[in-house]
This record gives C-alpha cells, sequence and structure tokens, in this order.
C-alpha cells in the first residue's frame, strides 16, 4: 500500500534518514521502532506530507506522493488519520467539536448526524459521556483515546501513531494496545506505528521494522525479529546499555 | 571585527527572509479569502474578538485622550486667545492620528499578544500539523479570518475612538473650562471635514492589517516550546506597534 524508497532528510548538514526503505502492507499493523532521536518522526512526518523528502520517494497504491500537487496532496490526506504524541486537540474546542471536526469540515452532513457518529467513535474508544469536557480537563490516555476518536472519524484507510503510548503507566499503555488492536481488527484499517515501546510492539504488531542510522536494518514479524541475531536489534530489544549502540 | 560582520551579515539575512515569508503569507492568506468554501462563522468569532472585546479598552483610551487633548490645547490656545480652537483641535487630532494610532497601540497589546499566543501554542503543541492532517488549509483556517477581522474592525474600533474622544474633549471643554458649547461644537463642524476621518479609517484598516498579519506570522511560526511562544507573542507586539508608528508617518505624508 505504502511503499518508501531511498528516502533522505538531512537538516542543517545533519543526516537523519540516510536512504530508507520500507514497505507498508494493507490491512496491517506496522510498527517502526528506534531509539529517541533516529528519525521514526521524521520519517511519519513524510508519509503524511508534513515534511518533504531531499530525495527519494513515498508510493500510495503506486502514486509517488511527494510530487503531488497541493490539490491533490489534500484529496490523498482525506484518507489518512493520525494520533500525534500529545493527542494534539484543539484545545478551544470540547471534545465533541474535536472528534467532529473533520465531519463538519469536509462534509455535509447534519449537526445531529456529526453528534451520532461522534457518540459511536468515543464509545469504540471506550469514552462515553465526555462530549462536552474541554482538553484541558482529560488525563494522558483520556486525551490520547480523543486522539485516535478524531483521527477514526472519516473511517480512513491509514492511521499513523506517532509514540502512542508515551507518558502513560504502564496499565493504561496496555490498554492503549488492546484498543488499537480492536479498532484496527474492527475497521481493517492499516496502522503505521512508531515507538520505543518494545511491549507495545509485542502486543500488537503484524510487522516491526528497526530504524537505525537513518536506515532501516531489520524487518520482520514479531517471532523473526525475536529470533534475530543482529546485535544491534538485540541491544535495543532487550533493553541494555552496553552493546554496539553507544549511548555517549 | 569579521565575527561583527558576520553576525550583521546573518542578522540583514534573516530579516530579509521574515520579510519575505511574512509577504508570502499575506498573499496566500488574500488568496485562500476568495476560494471556496467559504467559513464565516470563523470570521465573525475573531472580528468579535479583535473588535467587540477590545471595546472597553478603545473606549477608555478615546475618551481621557480627547479630554487630556481638550486640556492641554486649551492651555495653549488661550494663550493667543484662541480657545474656541479647542473642539477642532481635539476633533482632528483624534480622526487623523490619535485615533487610529491609539486604538493600533490598545489592539496589539490585547489582540495582537494573544493571536501570537494562541497560535504559537498550537504550534509547539501540533495543532497546527493535526489541522493539516485533517486537509484542512491551517493559513486559510487560522490567518485568513484574522486578517479579515483585523482590517474591518480596526476603522470600526478608531471610529468609536474618535466619538468618545471628541465627547471627553466637549466634556472637559465646555464643563470644566467653561467654553461655549455652541462654539465648541459650530467650530468642530467648520475644520473637520469627511476626508479628514475617511483618512484616518484608511490608515486604522492599515493598521488592523499589520497587526494581525505579524501576529499571526510569529504566533505561526513560534518553535521552542513555552519560552519560544513567549518570544512570538512579545515580538509580535514589539513589530506590530514599530510598523504602525512608521507606517502611520508614511501613510500621513501621503495623504495629507
Amino acid at each position: 500500500m505504502i511503499e518508501i524508497r531511498e528516502l533522505k532528510k538531512s537538516f542543517n548538514g545533519k543526516v537523519v534518514l540516510d536512504g530508507v526503505n520500507l514497505d507498508i502492507k494493507r490491512g496491517e499493523i506496522s510498527v517502526i521502532i528506534g531509539r529517541s532521536g533516529e528519525g521514526k518522526s521524521v520519517l511519519i512526518k513524510h508519509i503524511i506530507g508534513l515534511l518533504k523528502p531531499d530525495s527519494g520517494r513515498i508510493l500510495l497504491d503506486g502514486k509517488d506522493i511527494t510530487t503531488m500537487s497541493e490539490k491533490e496532496f489534500r484529496e490523498v490526506l482525506k484518507r489518512f488519520g493520525m494520533l500525534f504524541q500529545g493527542a494534539a486537540l484543539f484545545d478551544s474546542m470540547t471534545v465533541e467539536e474535536n472528534v467532529g471536526f473533520a465531519l463538519r469540515e469536509h462534509t455535509d452532513l447534519p449537526d445531529s448526524t456529526i453528534r451520532k457518529i461522534v457518540k459511536e467513535k468515543l464509545k469504540r474508544v471506550g469514552l462515553e459521556g465526555v462530549e462536552s469536557m474541554m482538553p484541558a480537563d482529560l488525563s494522558g490516555g483520556m486525551k490520547k483515546r480523543v486522539g485516535l476518536a478524531r483521527a477514526i472519524a472519516m473511517d480512513p484507510e491509514i492511521v499513523l501513531f506517532d509514540e502512542p503510548t508515551t507518558g502513560l503507566d504502564p496499565i493504561m499503555s496496555d490498554s492503549i494496545a488492546d484498543l488499537m488492536l480492536d479498532t484496527q481488527r474492527a475497521l481493517k484499517t492499516t496502522y503505521v506505528v512508531i515507538t520505543h515501546d518494545i511491549n507495545l510492539t509485542y502486543k500488537i504488531a503484524d510487522m516491526v521494522a528497526m530504524l537505525h542510522q537513518g536506515r532501516i536494518i531489520e524487518k520482520g514479524t514479531v517471532e523473526e525479529m525475536k529470533a534475530n541475531p543482529n546485535p544491534i536489534l538485540r541491544q535495543f530489544l532487550e533493553g541494555r546499555a552496553e552493546g554496539p549502540i553507544k549511548v555517549f | 571585527m569579521r565575527e561583527f560582520f558576520e553576525r550583521l551579515g546573518l542578522m540583514a539575512e534573516k530579516a530579509v527572509i521574515t520579510t519575505g515569508q511574512i509577504i508570502i503569507m499575506l498573499f496566500q492568506a488574500v488568496y485562500y479569502l476568495f476560494l471556496p468554501p467559504f467559513k464565516f462563522r470563523n470570521m465573525f468569532k475573531q472580528m468579535e474578538f479583535v473588535g467587540v472585546r477590545s471595546l472597553f479598552v478603545v473606549v477608555l483610551t478615546g475618551s481621557f485622550t480627547g479630554m487630556v487633548l481638550a486640556m492641554q490645547g486649551y492651555n495653549a490656545l488661550k494663550r493667543f486667545g484662541a480657545e474656541s480652537l479647542v473642539g477642532p483641535t481635539v476633533a482632528l487630532s483624534m480622526a487623523r492620528e490619535l485615533g487610529p494610532v491609539l486604538t493600533g497601540l490598545m489592539v496589539t497589546g490585547r489582540a495582537g499578544s494573544a493571536m501570537a499566543t494562541e497560535l504559537g501554542t498550537m504550534r509547539v503543541t501540533e495543532q497546527i500539523d493535526a489541522l493539516y492532517t485533517m486537509a484542512i488549509n491551517p493559513v486559510k483556517y487560522l490567518v485568513t479570518p484574522r486578517i479579515v477581522a483585523g482590517v474591518l474592525m480596526l476603522p470600526v474600533l478608531a471610529i468609536i475612538t474618535d466619538f468618545v474622544g471628541v465627547l471627553g474633549g466637549y466634556f472637559v471643554g465646555v464643563k470644566l473650562l467653561g467654553i461655549n458649547p455652541g462654539v465648541y461644537i459650530g467650530r468642530t463642524i467648520d475644520f473637520v471635514s469627511v476626508n479628514d476621518i475617511f483618512y484616518g479609517l484608511t490608515k486604522s484598516a492599515v493598521f488592523g492589517l499589520i497587526i494581525t498579519l505579524i501576529s499571526s506570522f510569529q504566533g505561526y511560526h513560534a518553535s521552542g516550546g513555552a519560552e519560544g511562544v513567549g518570544r512570538a507573542a512579545t515580538s509580535a507586539v514589539v513589530l506590530s506597534c514599530v510598523l504602525i508608528l512608521v507606517s502611520d508617518y508614511f501613510l500621513t505624508s501621503i495623504m495629507f
């Protein structure tokens, strides 16, 4: 569904992505792991068009999205949803207005229908009765759930997740993992997740890819990655300070 | 020495780049104004924020400015036996200069800083990125309504400032300093023309554009967390005030 070919990106002379090659399959949960600062967020921002590569291509169903016009790409964006690391809820709007935002901007649905859809999406993420609350009144876990409800409001084909469990306690993290599995199976959506949470990866991933020094160095199923002897991958998966990856 | 010139060069380069970015944002905002879909709700919300919520501060500013002008004007004109010209002095000063400029400066402090802070916070918490990912053009959604609000509401506020300024001047001149009310009003009507008011309102519209464009730009491009947002708000206010005063000179020299 998404093919990333030789993607390169530098910022002020510092190389962040150095020829990334990756395929994201339709209907699967693909997880990209890597250390903090390796470029996972930069990679995901390229997929959603927030950044343009220095070179390389990103093909969506065979079409290169990096060279599309703004008008064409805006139509492509309607196939995507994204959950940001901090949820990025609009803090001047209620939960109901946040989740229904894209529906109000892009459709002519009557307000009553939108409110019904919002209620259904919130129920799907395990939240009920929070429509009139403001983002500032929500806990971290609730914000992520509302963010996910907003991301799936338009029934997108692809949902991107930027560190969905960062900042959450282990119980809440597991609950978010369950939620991601439930919604993905129900909606048959393609999920692309970037994270350094190994437990989350093991629980939800159909495919895992490790980003290290600007390239995908290993990819496979969870079982394949667990059995992979690559010392860099092993050090990351086992969470050891000592190994080929130097901390300082 | 070399370091000094390097720094100077970098500052000049940054100033040129920033000016270019501001002009590009202005062109984009105006372009998107005429591109459907048209979302008037956002525009009215901004007009209410910039205009209606600034009423109290501009009424206060205008009335006291008129009162001070009348007092100072009377003091100066009495030496020439020209107290009857206090009315026109207040009215002309308010309409041509003080109304637009003081309104602009007050709205900068109130609405301009709030705009920069709001957009800056949206930027650093990825809310602007979220808008983009929902296929909504952030400039069209955030900046265009603010600029429209500034251009439309500043002249309205300026005329209110002029009116309360003249009222304040009347109160001081007639009630406190004993100028004949008929003379005060009559001389005011004799000397103040429609052009004086019109040019003042034109200045206000330009100031409204400056405030909203600069404040939106600073907030939209904020970075570096809370400190960055604070910097954006400060820059927005300082730059807007400076540009209001500089453009005031050039507009005055063209119009008058």
